[in-house]
Order: C-alpha cells, then structure tokens, then sequence
C-alpha cells in the first residue's frame, strides 16, 4: 500500500479540507435527528408556536448547511480522485513504454494494456469512494464510541471487547482477498487476450467459420473469470454478516451485562435503553466500514499490479566508454552471442563491422537471427557475450536519447496508427515538412499519399488497414529515412513492395542518404547485393559474409538462395 | 457503420432499463430468493431489538430483575442475530452468483456478437475500444446491479409500509410530502436529464483512452526503436486529461442530486416537526375537534416522526444510488451499442448448402467500395475453372486484396455477382462458401495455444500425424522437433521464441490440413525466404494440384504458371490471358516482366 499512499500524500492538504467540509456537513446533518427529539420533548410541550418555528427553521438550516458541505466536499473529492488517477495513469503508461523488451515479454501486452485499464479504474474507484463514504460512519463510530464510554464506561467495555475479534477477522480476510483478487485479474487478463486475438484475427476466424471455436475458447476465459470473481465474491461477502454479527452479540452482552449492573444499582434502565440506541448506530457505522473494507481489498490486489509495473527497476544502464569514434568500423559486432531463454543460442559468434555510410545486408532463413541481429544492435535485448559498438563506442555507453536519435527504423508489418499520414511519418519528431516530403519520395510513397483523399493530412484506420501492404511499407520505410538519421534498418520492410518499386528506392536510398549507414534485412537476393557487406546467417551463425560476388563464389548456400530468385523476379 | 446516436435520449433510457431488467429477470429464481433472504434477514434483524426490548422491561421491572426472563430474551436475540447473520451471508453468495451469472451472460453475448459482424466492423473500430466495452463497461453494470437493484427493491417495502403507517396517523402531515416527493422527483429528472450526456461522454472518453492506449502498446518495439516513448505518453495523457476532465464533469454535476434530495428530505422533516407541533397545540388547546383529521397526539406526532424517517432513509439512498446508476446507463448504452450492431446480413431464405464444390468459380461484371463514394473495383470479371489457377497482379492499392475480400464474402458486391459451381454466392450459405476456401494471407494470425493447436485449427478432428505431415509439408517440421516440448509448444503474446517467418509457416501448415477445395493465397510466403519458400514451391505446387487457387503473389516464376492472369489498374482488370498471351499483349505485365531483365 505503500504505493496508494505516495500517490495520495500531494493531495494530502485539499484531502484534509474536503474532509472538515465534509465532517461539517455529516455533523449538521447528526445534528437533525437531536433537534426533532428536543422538540418533541421540550417544545412542543410549552404550547408555544414561535418557538416550535424557530427550531424548525433552525433544523432547515441545518438540512441546507449539509446539503451545501456535502455538495462541496463530493466536488472536492471527485477533483482529487481525478488528479490523482491522471498522475497515477500516466506514470503507469510512460512506464510501460520505457520497459525493457525482456521486461515486457515477461508482463505480456494484453496483461500490461488490463493494468494501464481495468486496474487503475479499481483503484480510482476505491480513493473516490473512500473520500465519499469514508467520513460519515467513522464519525458515527467515533462519536458513537466516546459518548457511550461517557454513559457507561463499563457497559461500553463489553461492546469494545468485541474489537478485536472484529480486528482479527477483517485482517484475516482481507489477506485472504487480495490474492483472490489478484486472481481475478489474472483472468481478465486472460479474456482481454482472448479478445484481442479474436479481432486481431477475425478474417482467418471467418475464412475457417471458427465461431465456435473461438466461441467455446472465449468461454472457458468467461468461466473461469466469472469462477474467480464469484470465489473473491463469496468470501468477501461474509465479511459484513459476521462484523454485524459480532457487533448485535455485544449488544446482547450489554444488555446481558445490564442485567447485573441495574441490579447493583451501578446503572440505570434510562441509561441502558440510551445506551443500546448508539450501541446501533455504531453497528451501522461498522456495516459501513466492512464494505470499504470489503473495496480496499479489490483495490488492493490492483494497486499491487500497477506497483509491480511501476517498481521494475530501470535496466537500463549506461557504461563510460570514451573511445575515439571511429568511423571505419561505425557498427561493430565483436564475437556477440545471445540467447532469449538461455537455453540455445539465437546468435553465436556474430563478427561483421561496417564504416560510416556502408551497407550491410543480412539474408538468411526464416528463425536464422536476423531480426535477433537487429533487436541487439539496437539494444533492445543485451548480448550475453562479446560486444556491440557503434563510432567506436560500447552501446552501452549510449544514453536511451542518443541511442535512438542515430536510427531509422522500418520494421516488418510495422507500428502504424489511426492519424494523418503526416503524423504517422513524423512520428512525434521534429521534422520539418520539406524532410518529411524528401523522405516519403526516398520511400517511394509520395505519389501515392499524394492520391489520397486529403493527401498528406489522409487519416488512417487503425493499424492502417485502409492501405495495401505496400503503401504501408512504404509509409514505414518513409519514417525511418524522413530524420536522415545515421543509421536505417529496413528489416524484411519492402518484402511487399514490386520489383521496380524496390529498386527505385535502393537507388533513392543511395544517392539521397549517402551519409547514413544503412542495414537490409532480406529474403532477397535483389535487395541486398548491392549491400559492401552480405551477411549469410543460418542457425545464428555466420556462415557467408563479403560481397554478392565474393558469397556467390564461396556460399554454396547464398548461391543456391541467388539461383532460385534468378529469373523469378518479384512482383507486386 | 449505423449511428445510432440521433435516437432520441429518453426512448433509450426507457429502453437500456428494461433490456438491463430482462437480465435480471432471466435469473428469476435467484433474483426472487435475494429479496426474499433481504427481508428475512432485515425482518429477523428487527426482531431482535424486540427482544431486547423485552430483555430491558424484566430488567427495568420494579421488583427488580428478572433474570429468567432477562436470560430468555437475551437467548432469543443471540439466536435472532446468529440467524440473521447466517441469512445475509446467503444472500451475499446469491448476489454473487446473481451478478456473475448476468455479467457471465452479457460477456458472451458481446463476445458472440463480436464473432458475428461484418469484418469491416474491425477495420473501422479500435479493438481497445471493444476490450474496454467488454471489461470496464460491464464491469461498471455489474458493481450497480449487484449491490443497489435488490437494495432499491427492497426499499419499496420499507417505504410503503411506513407511508400506510403515517397515512393511519395523521392525513395532514402527509401533504407535506405531496410538495416534497414531487420535488424530489422532478430535480431527480431534471438533473437526470443534464447529467446523462456527461457519463455518457466519461464512458466514451474511456473507452477512447483504451483504443489509444491499446493501439501504443501494440506498437511498443517501433516508439522504443525511434525513443518516442515521451511523445508518445504526452499524447496519452491529452487523452488520459480529457478522459478523468469528463469523469469529473460527470461527477461534478452528479454530485448535486444525491445531498440535494437529501436536503429535500430533511426538509419535510423539518416542516412535519414544525407542523406536526402546531397541529398538537390546536388538539390540545381543543381548537381541532378529537374527530377532525387534523387532530393528533403528542405520541402521533413521535411516531409519524419516525415512520417519515424511515420512509425517507431509501429514497436518500436511492438519490445516491442513482448516480451509481447514471454511469451503468451509459456503460450498457455502450455494450447494447455492440449487441444492436448489424451483423453480417443473414443468409438468404433459399440459400443453399453446397456439399461438393469442383472449384468453378465466375467473377460477372463486378464492382465495389468500402465507401460509397469511392469506387475500388470497375466492373471485373474473371472464369475460374476446377483446377485452375488465378494470379492477380498489379501495383499495390489496385484492389487486388478487396477481389480476396469478395470471394470470401468478408464484403458483398456493390453490382455484378460472384458465382460458385454457377450458384450466386449471395445464395449460398456464407459458412459454406467459406469452407470451400483455404486462405493464408500476409498478416500471420495465430492464438495463444500449443503449435498443436494452431495448426488443428485448420480442421478440428484432424488426428497428430495428419498435424505432422502438414508441418513437414510447411517445412516447419524440424523447427517445431527441435523444441523441447515440440507441438507442444505454446506460443505466447508476441513471443520471442518465434520468428515472423516460422509462424508465417504454421500459418501454412494449417493451411495444408485443411482440404477445402480451393486456396486463396495472399502473399502468402511473404514472411518467408526464398529458400524455405523454394522448399515450400513444391509442397504448395501439391497442395494447388486439383484445386482452383486464386493467387497473389510477389515472385513472377509463381504467376508464369498460373492459367489465367489478371492484371489490376486502379480497379479494372485492364490485361487478362495466359503469360503467352500478355506476353504478346506488350502491355502493363510484359513490361513488368521485362523489367526484371534490365
């Protein structure tokens, strides 16, 4: 909880002035109930009219006093848990982002997209809830308790030996509810997976008429949400019957225990009568305050997963390296080996060094480590031995910004978003429009944006589903060039573009960026042997490496991959 | 898409609460027993100040006390008590399972719903949007109906009974809740009124947020790779700011209506003291006849006091209560939203079943939009015949994906027809001309499940060796062997145990299970190397053997072959022949073919 309360502790100042306000009101509006009794004891009886008026008029400002602090204070309320969930959502997403892959991975998307969602509404519900119905039952109990050691100390020590029962079944029941509702996110987690993958891949789902299939997967998710939230729900639930319970079996004790003090005289039957109407106005208090109880803990086991995200250490380090750059080997792999699950390596002794403005082109089979090349280099994932460098220096001793200021990046079936084109290119940065139009003719997407209803200021659907596979990776490709930045990785990004097409913007690449290093990640042949260096990789190895000409004589492999595409050229 | 947003605001309340009461009421059984356990278990908990009412007259007794007695009554209340703990406890467990079973339900409906719209509902709408829908949406219905519908049910009773009570007492005083239920009621529905477009506006917010926020995060390797995660959260946050500024407007107005009702309630209180004083004095004083209605005892006065309070007590609440309700109004607004969405139309009445198709497939003069106002298709006509195969090429955005999209129904033509074995696909049914297809397309789709899983999507009894000769067709097969729980394996989220390319091939390989009768492939090897894609060639050349392919591809070598090539410009078919023939043509495709030489 230490969480809950950090987040809190700025609100700390208006919490504390909502809450007089709101003390205010709940005292004017006890104050009601005293008044009509002292009316209809005291007043009414001296037949006279004015004063019955005057203390009328006395309870309707006191009714408009409430109403007014209680107005007030909810707004108040609704302010902080509103200040409160927009800070507290937002450190949770900006977190998000700045995981590490590994880290990430390890959450899963559908369960970090369920925290950033689900968990911080359960959270926010309960700081809204508790600011609303979190004053008034404790002032009853309070109040309640202090005027009825007042009457009758030893009465009211019976009624205060039910306390720690009380202490120790919310205690052991709240710790049973937190991992039950932990639980219960867990499966929401779950079906929001579900979900996803079903709109995600709703045109296979329909092609194969899997409806219930996916019908009969969803339910078993439902089921077993709803399993786990009726299990939370059902021990959850005892908590108020039984802190009722014990509350009416102290009231039996009092009235037990009156039984012998009215006997010896020590109280009197008035005062016992007295006394068991706050004794029920506490218990009423106490329903109250189980079922905030009963919120917390749901809140709880949210707060404890919006915790876990926010906590994860930074790991994220920068080493000091203050080698002279070194432009003739501006990317260097040294003997760099990596394995995802540390079971079998997904690259092994990778060493390959490109100078400032070279090509490097990377071919090999599907599952071979080329994208596993691209991830390291970009430090997505750590290599586990050897190193990465890029000018000379240790990757490591790159902060995040400098790092991801030197790269382009076109990935395959990339990250494109329901914006303008514009926006999907610039991407957040700071380009100018005549970079921005340069770029999207090195990719070979300017004709076609400009054909678009509204052209460059054309919204997309999400995902860009209202464009071909080929307008989409052009309009990737056109992001990663649009900076100029050092370095361009086209990962398997112009796998769906024709023939032509490709070779237009390998051309453009050449003359327009000549200054930028750029790396091709291929499944052709044409698309790389352009590249200064090839690297043939296979199993994340290294099995070929030079020019196509130098690999056409000394890869059998790379020879075989060139021989096949000869004469079948691509297409769109 | 039908907006549904001109419907007039008050025809839809009244609609949301009865279609929200048809939920509840399908669990009568359960429903019925919780108002029954609440009144049981409210009615025991009455008795039990009865009995320690009793206990403190034996107590009070002037010739002392009378422990007997005392004893007997302070028995009966533990028992009472114990009881009626044991009774709220049951009805805590009947609500569960009542809340579970209606929310169980509505995320089934909204799922199978999902699974019934057209495909174009999905290109068109955020999936964060319908996640929130099916998460936070009904979640919201299901914290108000569980607690507050069986408390206002049951506060009927307590406020009828103490209005005949106070009816009995004094008819006088009771006109003073002729001013005030009225003006309770028409300041509910006055604020109602304004405050509904605001939690309706909160839903929305929220469910925007979560399509954006779902959107980012789908995308997280990209706004890491260009360090945008900065931008990226700003943005977020304008939405995030936006989002809890209309959950706060929302409250913010809603947070009048609960003490304001309050206040009008204290209020008659006030009046029926003041009044109820008055009328006492004249009865004393003899001015009102011991016969008049408006005659009453000090005692009268006390009790109609109490009773007006207890009358009062749920209608506060429900003050309260119907804030809670203003948002589960707009979060079932938002799911019936989905519910109500037109699915894909149904099959025609005389729509048949096709139970062997040879592959004969005539595309007749057909034309096509997503929009009305933009045309993709101009009249394209195409003959497929058993065994054929159909190459579609032409630059991307041409529409070669939306022929894809009308063969397999995901949208119906604008004119012209499609026609299977000479039957017009609009007559057959649309499962059925579906199954007559396999399809692997570009975007690889596969679930999280086993590697065994995946592929025995492609048709469910298929037995482990079918499931291994159709990886060893894919060339996926020594992958999956060399993994240490082989078919086992599950796929995660976006795992990293995978490559693109190696789920591209069990894409395939379910494919290849499949035995429908004719193959859609839409660049389908795209994720794939040429080598393993040479592989495959073979494997692929088998599996089109006997069936009518209609192909997009990227490699010419593949399209060389096909019987018939379409070429697409701007959504006419503007050659159509054999290689030979366009090859003569010396149009669009021999140049592109010859391109490839120079």
């Amino acid at each position: 909880m230490k969480f809950l309360v950090s987040y809190l502790k700025p609100f700390k100042w208006k919490m504390l002035v909502g809450f007089l306000i709101k003390v205010t009101g709940t005292v004017a509006e006890l104050f009601l109930p005293l008044i009509l009794t002292h009316i209809l004891d005291n007043v009414i009886g001296t037949l006279d009219v004015k004063n019955v008026v005057f203390f009328g008029i006395v309870m309707i400002i006191c009714a408009a006093a409430a109403c007014g602090c209680n107005i007030v204070a909810n707004r108040m309320a609704a302010k902080v848990s509103r200040d409160f969930s927009v800070k507290m959502r937002k450190d949770l997403f900006a977190r998000t982002l700045y995981l590490s892959s590994a880290d990430t991975d390890r959450f899963t998307i559908p369960s970090l997209e369920s925290r950033i969602t689900t968990d911080t509404y359960n959270v926010h519900n309960f700081v809204s809830m508790m600011q609303r119905m979190g004053v008034r039952a404790p002032i009853l109990l309070i109040g309640g308790l202090g005027i009825s050691f007042f009457m009758d100390a030893r009465l009211a020590l019976v009624m205060l030996a039910t306390l720690p029962f009380i202490f120790v079944i919310v205690y052991s029941i709240s710790r049973k509810g937190v991992p039950l509702y932990t639980k219960v996110q867990k499966s929401v987690d779950k079906m929001v997976r579900v979900v996803r993958e079903d709109t995600q891949g709703i045109r296979v789902i329909k092609a194969l008429s899997k409806n219930d299939y996916e019908n009969r997967r969803y339910d078993e998710v439902n089921i077993s949400l709803s399993k786990d939230e009726r299990r939370a729900g059902t021990i959850m639930g005892s908590l108020p019957p039984i802190m009722t319970l014990l509350m009416n079996l102290g009231i039996t004790g009092v009235v037990a225990m009156s039984a012998f003090t009215v006997e010896s005289g020590a109280s009197s039957p008035a005062t016992v009568i007295a006394f068991i109407q706050y004794f029920t106005l506490i218990s009423m208090a106490m329903m109250v305050i189980s079922r905030i109880f009963v919120m917390y803990t749901k809140c709880a086991a949210s707060a404890n997963r919006i915790a876990e995200v926010l906590e994860t250490p930074e790991s994220f380090f920068v080493t000091e390296d203050d080698s002279e750059p070194n432009s003739e080997s501006f990317i260097s792999f040294e003997n760099v080996s990596f394995s995802y699950l540390g079971r079998k390596n997904n690259l092994e002794d990778i060493s390959v060094s490109v100078p400032k403005g070279g090509t490097l082109g990377i071919i090999g089979a599907t599952g071979s480590g080329k994208s596993t090349f691209v991830k390291l280099l970009m430090r997505s994932y750590e290599a586990n031995s050897g190193s990465v460098k890029i000018n000379g220096r240790d990757i490591t001793s790159y902060t995040r910004e400098e790092l991801t200021s030197m790269f382009g990046v076109a990935l395959q079936n990339d990250f494109l978003y329901a914006d303008t084109v514009e926006e999907n290119i610039r991407f957040g940065r700071d380009i100018t429009d005549e970079e921005l139009i340069r770029g999207a003719k090195i990719a070979q997407a300017h004709d076609f944006i400009e054909e678009l209803e509204n052209g460059y200021s054309h919204i997309l659907a999400p995902k860009g589903t209202n464009l071909s596979g080929g307008q989409r990776q052009r309009l990737l490709i056109a992001r990663a060039v649009a900076a100029r930045p050092d370095i361009i990785i086209l990962d398997d990004s112009s796998s769906a573009l024709d023939y032509k097409t490709d070779a237009a913007l390998r051309k453009a690449l050449s003359t327009e960026l000549s200054g930028s290093t750029v790396i091709t990640v291929a499944q052709r042949v044409s698309s790389v042997k352009n590249c200064d260096i090839i690297l043939v990789l296979d199993n994340g190895r290294i099995i070929g490496k030079g020019t196509h000409d130098e690999l056409l004589e000394s890869c059998p492999e790379y020879r075989e991959i060139s021989d096949s595409q000869m004469g079948g050229a691509f297409v769109d | 898409m039908t907006d549904k947003n001109t419907k007039p605001e008050k025809k839809n309340t009244k609609g949301i609460l009865l279609r929200l009461g048809k939920y509840v009421f399908k669990q009568w059984p359960l429903f019925l027993s919780a108002i029954a356990f609440t009144l049981l278990s409210n009615q025991l908990s009455l008795l039990g100040p009865k009995y320690s009412g009793a206990a403190i007259d034996a107590i009070e007794l002037s010739g002392g006390v009378d422990f007997a007695a005392v004893w007997e009554n302070v028995a009966k209340m533990a028992v009472c008590y114990v009881a009626s703990a044991i009774l709220a406890y049951f009805l805590a467990v009947i609500m569960v399972h009542l809340s579970q079973r209606i929310v169980y339900t509505m995320r089934k409906e909204l799922f199978e719903k999902l699974n019934t719209l057209p495909v174009g509902y999905f290109d068109t709408h955020p999936t964060g949007d319908i996640i929130s829908r099916i998460s936070y949406d009904i979640d919201t219905i299901n914290s108000s109906l569980s607690h507050d519908l069986i408390q206002v049910m049951t506060s009927i009773y307590t406020v009828v009974g103490s209005f005949v009570f106070m009816w009995n007492i004094s008819k006088p005083l009771i006109l003073v809740f002729a001013f005030t239920i009225p003006a309770s009621i028409l300041f509910t529905r006055y604020r109602s009124k304004k405050v509904r477009p605001l939690f309706s506006e909160r839903s929305k917010k929220l469910g925007e947020l979560n399509g954006f926020a779902e959107e980012m995060l789908s995308g997280t390797r990209s706004i890491e790779a260009y360090g945008k995660q900065d931008v990226i959260s700003d943005r977020f946050n304008k939405r995030n700011d936006e989002a809890m500024e209309a959950y706060y407007r929302a409250e913010y107005y809603g947070a009048t209506l609960g003490p304001s009702v309050n206040f009008i309630n204290n209020l008659s209180m006030s009046l029926i003291a003041m009044l109820g004083g008055i009328l006492y004095m004249l009865s004393v004083g003899g001015e009102v006849e011991e016969t008049s209605i408006f005659f009453i005892t000090l005692g009268g006065v006390a009790q109609f006091v109490q009773y007006s309070r207890k009358f009062a007590g749920p209608i506060n609440e429900f003050a309260n209560i119907l804030h809670e309700f203003q948002s589960a109004f707009s979060a079932a607004e938002r799911v019936f939203r989905i519910i109500d969405e037109e699915p894909e139309p149904a099959d025609v009445p005389d729509a048949c079943e096709i139970e062997k198709v040879e592959g004969f497939v005539e595309v007749d003069d057909v034309s096509f939009g997503y929009t009305p106002e933009k045309t993709i298709l101009k009249d394209v006509s195409v003959t497929a015949k058993p065994g054929q195969t159909v190459a579609i090429v032409g630059p991307t955005g041409a529409g070669k994906t939306t022929i894809i999209n009308l063969l397999m129904r995901f949208y119906d033509v604008d004119s012209g027809e499609i026609r299977l074995e000479g039957i017009p696909a609009m007559k057959i049914k649309r499962e059925d001309l579906r199954k007559a297809y396999t399809m692997v397309l570009q975007d690889t789709w596969l679930f999280h499940g086993t590697i065994f899983e995946n592929i025995v999507y492609g048709r469910e009894n298929a037995t482990l060796d079918e499931v291994k000769a159709a990886a060893k067709a894919a060339r996926i097969d020594k992958y999956i062997e060399s993994l240490p729980e082989g078919y086992d394996t599950v796929l995660s989220d976006d795992g990293v145990n995978i490559s693109k390319g190696q789920r591209q091939l069990i894409t395939i390989a379910r494919a290849f299970l499949s035995d429908a009768p004719m193959l859609i492939l839409d660049e389908a090897t795209s994720n794939v190397d040429s080598r393993t894609e040479i592989k495959i060639q073979e494997a692929m050349a088998e599996l089109m053997k006997g069936r009518t392919c209609f192909v997009i591809a990227h490699r010419l070598s593949t399209i060389q072959n096909a019987d018939t090539i379409l070429v697409v410009l701007d959504g006419t078919v503007t050659e159509q022949g054999t290689h030979d023939e366009l090859m003569r043509l010396g149009g669009f495709y021999s140049t592109l073919y010859n391109s490839q030489f120079t």
